[in-house]
């Protein structure tokens, strides 16, 4: 078995926020019908979390379970716990019209950590998303694009947000947040 | 700056987050079609300055066509609708009528 990398090994870079590779973490999308309420008590029952509500995100132990679409959940856990996962949501949801994949080396994660305003803004830089906290409140997930790649946000606390993208822009993604949070370059809008 | 909320993550989107997909509820004409209809589909589309219905994917976010009802001259949006219908619903045609007396767009009023 090889030894499983991130895509920048955990860089960091120091600004007016912090931004840092995530390192590895697990990821798997579950697809299905949230309407099929057979689908949605098994998933909560074999991860032991709720399927979140529009946006929302549900947490329990080390998984959380973000809403990405009306038909798309992505399970966020322990890198190597993710293929564990997906075979459970495979034998439990057997019969069940779905899809579970561990997506967890086709994506990569950053931490952007700061003052609260200090993160808002580095990410309010790179992306056309109203990031008030009234409308992007801790919790909440917003898929959007940063600069011109897509990516998933939320904010875990009002100081620290989570960004998600595609592990083949991971460099493009860490240069962009690095860029936007250089000292001095605040908008000081929020 | 065009904003449209996505229905189905209802989210204000902003213009550069969808995929544009061109006009509305199209009836498709394909084989075993007169050459007539087949053109009216494939070619013929509506340019109005004032009430327009078009379809959007929210590319960068959930993925889903949605279906717009905007005014092209004022960027005004009437509002947004499920891509599972083949005629605007009533509440936005009655929010186009309030705003817009008497408009009409190919057969719809
Ligand atoms: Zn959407």
């Amino acid at each position: 078995m090889s030894e499983a990398v991130s895509a920048l090994a955990g860089s960091s870079a120091h600004g007016f926020v912090d931004v840092t590779e995530a390192g590895l973490v697990g990821m798997v999308t579950i697809r299905g019908d949230y309407g099929n309420t057979e689908f949605r008590d098994k998933v909560a029952t074999l991860l032991g979390l709720n399927v979140p509500d529009q946006r929302q995100m549900t947490t329990g132990g080390t998984d959380k379970l973000l809403w990405m679409s009306p038909d798309e959940l992505l399970l966020v856990c322990p890198h190597g716990e993710a293929d564990a996962r997906v075979g459970a949501l495979s034998a439990g949801l057997s019969g069940v019209h779905h899809l579970a994949v561990n997506v967890s080396d086709a994506r990569a994660a950053f931490c952007v950590k700061g003052t609260a305003s200090g993160v808002r803004e580095a990410l309010a830089k790179l992306s056309p998303a109203d990031l008030r906290a009234s409308v992007l409140p801790v919790g909440e997930v917003r898929r959007t694009r940063l600069a011109q790649v897509p990516a998933a946000i939320w904010l875990e606390s009002e100081d620290r947000a989570m960004v998600v993208c595609f592990r083949s822009v991971a460099g493009y993604v860490f240069d962009l947040l690095t860029q936007a949070s250089k000292p001095g370059s605040e908008p000081r809008y929020f | 700056m065009l904003i449209l909320k996505c229905p189905y993550c209802g989210v204000a989107c902003d213009e550069t987050e969808l995929d544009a997909g061109g006009e509305a509820h199209l009836t498709r004409h394909g084989p075993g079609s007169s050459d007539n209809a087949f053109e009216e589909y494939m070619f013929m589309r509506e340019n109005p300055r004032g009430v327009h219905f078009e379809r959007w994917r929210h590319a960068y976010g959930c993925g889903k066509w949605f279906h717009a009802a905007r005014n092209t001259s004022t960027l005004e949006v009437f509002g947004t609708y499920s891509a599972q219908v083949i005629e605007p619903p009533k509440d936005i045609r009655e929010a186009i009528s309030a705003k817009v007396p008497g408009w009409r767009w190919r057969d719809f009023a």
